[in-house]
């Protein structure tokens, strides 16, 4: 049954990390120092493509201050099947697959004796051809990135080496019979850039591997039992001999869920006896960790005059970088998700090209399956002259609605979305010269996982509640408020820590939108649990069965007058005699969480676009979004927000660039534009609240949903200012202004 | 028996079909017979997947209970940002 009425849950109280992080206290990543630490750094390929002949570490290793150097023969490839690639991409084999691929590392007394020894290893490349756009390396002749990969799913079977590694299809229905009963259809092809996640804090750790064997990582990520696996595995060690300890950290959004830097901390640290710093430069970051794909896409979808959609296709290209794994499949499977569709059809191909391994960026996939699709539908919309939300209402996908993916919708909010949309001011507002209103729809899964969460009540009645997944997004204060709203005692007293590997159970990565469904519903069984031992503690004092003792406001109490007639316990009073009474109470909840339900948005932004440089200005943007139920409502709308504001920048003007030798040209946020606050109109967000039946309070995941619609809704709105419909994101100035010139619109 | 939809690019490991009838209870068993009646399905169900159940996903619920009438699909194993 899910709880309807809160007394803490649905306030807004102030973030238990706030003054930490104002006052400095706050440790991240590069925080923390060791007595007899090393410093490491990498040497990364400058070649796109290159087979490594030979690696002569010989005089980096006799220049003194140099304590440890590993290479590719450090690394055995592990046994596991999903840490073959991960081992590829933190230390090059044969051969360098993108600029930046590490290539050798070194650990010495400074940062500039390692930057020497650097200089001092002689790696002799092979240079190869090299591809980095996904419709090029899909081509026959392209250049094959590696031998023997032959495309799965591919019928008849594939008998070439190909960089196609998958192919995913999904739908139901026939779009042949579909698109014959159309009056009207529109085929368009799209085109998106890579893009990072652009956390504002680098990765970093410090590994301490001690000649016991036993090793301690502090590192910045979003996942430390992931890491803790992830390194155990790749350097052949018991996970129980290696502890992780998580940063507070700066930013993540799907970038921090694999590993990077920490194995070869570790290998260093083991090699040379002594702790080791690694800290990635921005450069090496943007060169080196885990962007997004880039995208190639077309789609087809046919409507009636009346404005019903009667087939939908998608082909869907993304290229992952130089490993398999792209998103694409999901980027298939939630495109058309919010809507009711008799005929659907999408097929993803899943490319390897010549860049850094693609990694998650908030509903991995969905944003560039969206930009495509809900363009289209954007067109189609103003092409019978209906309005787009009343477009999108009457096609919309509702409780009952069978998926593009598959299975059949619960209770689900995008219809809400959608009305209040039509409703708000935001909608009705006039626009100026020059202006356009764009909307579009977005969906995302959750999901929960393991978890396991630890609450002790302290002898004085306050109470830690002891989690293992980092707080990329207030989940702390969500815990608290869960914690408090079960226990009744004030949010206050109540605090959240993050647990190290060797003192929780298994957690699974802060992704997937889950810490708040997942740990949110662990924590309140643990706190359920707390409350069932003090209920014992008050029947063994008053000497009732416990049966008989109900727990209200924070107090233990006979359950009626044939109970007996006693004065109610507080938390505290239970607390200060706990020692007495039994012991330590504490609550425990150790589960693979399940239940959880997916998520709708809708955006609404008004754009207005130079038409003599092609420069968008973001006027006005309202998020529409299904929450579940809102815990902190402040952190929800925060979510939100961050959504757009990085919808914004990734539609605008952020870009992965690269030159004709392959290399990237712009590892910095000086020629990476990601956006600022004057880029930024206030983001108005209105939560709507339609319980997910899984979860006790009916949450569902909210941080990943609303990335999903931004790149497609500031195309509607930029296709409307501009004249012209846009298909190339991002969108900067010169792609505007070569699009409206095209077209007849804009500067002569 | 429980009928469990594949999603589109599993249909040639088994045999052609989107749409197979296994007998199962649980989650676990719906992929041990799945993989028994249709070996080609084993490399995609241990690389991972995860499984609808009457329009909810699990991805490691081996004994998340089945009905004889629940809707299945067998889908992609989800991952987030």
């Amino acid at each position: 049954m899910i709880k309807t009425k809160f007394k803490l849950v649905g306030t807004r109280p102030l973030r238990p990390d706030g003054v930490d992080k104002v006052t400095g206290r706050a440790r991240f990543g590069a925080d923390i120092s060791a007595p007899g630490m090393l410093h490491a750094l990498i040497l990364r390929s400058p070649h796109a493509h290159a087979r490594i002949k030979s690696i002569d570490t010989s005089r980096a290793e006799k220049l003194p201050g140099v304590k440890a150097v590993v290479t590719r023969d450090d690394f055995k490839l592990p046994e596991r099947e999903d840490l073959v690639d991960i081992c590829r991409n933190v230390m090059a084999r044969e051969k360098a697959l993108y600029d930046g691929h590490a290539v050798a590392a070194v650990a010495a007394v400074s940062k500039t004796v390692a930057r020497e020894a650097l200089k001092r290893i002689q790696v002799e490349y092979q240079v190869l051809p090299h591809v980095t756009d996904v419709d090029a390396a899909m081509k026959p002749r392209a250049p094959i990135l590696h031998k023997g990969m032959r495309t799965i799913g591919a019928e008849p079977a594939a008998k070439k080496d190909s960089n196609v590694a998958q192919i995913h299809t999904f739908g139901h229905g026939d779009v042949v019979k579909g698109f014959a009963k159309a009056d009207i259809i529109i085929e368009r092809s799209f085109k998106t850039e890579a893009t990072h996640q652009g956390y504002i804090e680098p990765h970093a750790c410090l590994a301490t591997y001690g000649a016991d064997d036993r090793a301690d990582l502090w590192c910045c990520t979003q996942g430390h039992y992931m890491v803790r696996n992830a390194c155990a595995g790749l350097l052949g060690m018991e996970v129980s001999h290696l502890r992780v300890t998580a940063s507070e950290i700066g930013g993540g959004f799907g970038g921090k869920t694999t590993v990077f830097i920490e194995p070869v901390a570790l290998a260093l640290s083991r090699k040379a006896g002594k702790p080791v710093k690694l800290v990635m430069s921005r450069d090496e970051v943007f060169r080196a960790s885990g962007p997004t794909s880039s995208s190639s896409t077309d789609v087809k979808i046919g409507i009636t005059k009346k404005g019903k959609i009667t087939a939908a296709q998608a082909i869907l290209r993304y290229q992952g970088g130089a490993f398999p794994g792209s998103p694409v499949q999901f980027g298939a499977m939630t495109g058309f998700a919010p809507y009711d569709l008799e005929n659907v059809h999408t097929v993803g191909y899943d490319v390897v090209a010549n860049r850094p391994k693609q990694a998650a960026y908030r509903a991995p996939g969905a944003p560039l399956a969206a930009f495509a699709i809900e363009s289209v539908i954007d067109e189609l919309a103003h092409k019978i002259g209906m309005d787009p939300l009343e477009f999108r209402l009457k096609n919309a996908a509702r409780e009952g609605t069978k998926s593009s993916y598959g299975p059949t919708f619960g209770p689900i909010g995008l219809e809400a979305t959608l009305k209040e949309s039509k409703k708000h001011p935001h909608h009705l507002a006039p626009l100026g010269p020059n202006q356009g209103r764009g909307v579009a729809c977005g969906f995302w899964f959750n999901f929960g996982g393991q978890t396991s969460v630890s609450l002790n009540i302290g002898e004085d009645g306050t109470v830690s509640v002891v989690e293992g997944n980092p707080d990329i997004g207030g989940s702390r204060a969500s815990m608290c408020l869960m914690a408090a709203e079960e226990l009744g005692v004030p949010y206050e007293k109540v605090r959240t820590v993050i647990a190290d590997t060797a003192s929780l159970g298994y957690n699974e990565v802060t992704d997937g939108s889950r810490v708040t469904f997942a740990v949110g519903m662990a924590t309140i069984k643990a706190a359920r649990q707390a409350i069932a031992i003090m209920c014992e503690r008050a029947a063994k004092i008053w000497d009732i069965p416990a049966e008989a003792v109900v727990w209200e406001d924070g107090c233990a109490k006979p359950a009626g007058s044939n109970a007996g007639n006693f004065k109610p316990m507080t938390l505290a009073e239970i607390a200060g005699s706990a020692g007495s009474t039994g012991g330590p109470i504490s609550g425990h909840s150790e589960a693979t969480a399940d239940g959880a339900g997916v998520s709708f948005a809708t955006h609404m932004v008004d754009v207005e676009v130079d038409p003599d440089t092609g420069k968008v200005t973001v006027l006005r943007y309202t998020v529409f979004q299904d929450a579940g139920k809102a815990i902190h409502p402040a952190y929800v709308e925060g979510q939100f927000q961050g959504g757009a504001a990085q919808g914004v920048g990734w539609a605008i003007n952020e870009e992965y660039i690269y030159g004709e030798d392959g290399r990237l040209q712009n590892p910095g946020f000086l020629d990476y534009r990601i956006p600022v606050a004057s880029d930024l109109p206030m983001i108005d967000t209105v939560i709507l609240e339609i319980p997910n039946p899984g979860h006790p309070y009916g949450v569902r995941g909210v941080g990943e949903t609303s990335i999903v619609p931004p790149l497609a809704a500031i195309a509607n709105a930029v296709s409307e200012a501009a004249g012209v419909r846009l298909t190339h994101l991002p969108m900067s100035p010169p792609r505007v202004l070569k699009a409206m010139m095209e077209n007849g619109k804009g500067a002569a | 028996m429980v009928k469990v939809v594949l999603w589109g690019s599993l249909k040639k490991a088994a045999g052609g079909q989107t749409e197979v009838e296994v007998e199962a209870k649980n989650v676990r068993e719906v992929l041990d017979r799945l993989k028994e009646t249709y070996p080609k399905l084993s490399a995609d169900i241990d690389r991972g997947v995860s499984v609808s159940i009457d329009g909810v996903i699990f991805r490691d619920a081996w004994f998340a209970p089945i009905k004889p009438e629940s809707e299945v699909y067998l889908l992609p194993r989800l991952a987030g940002g």
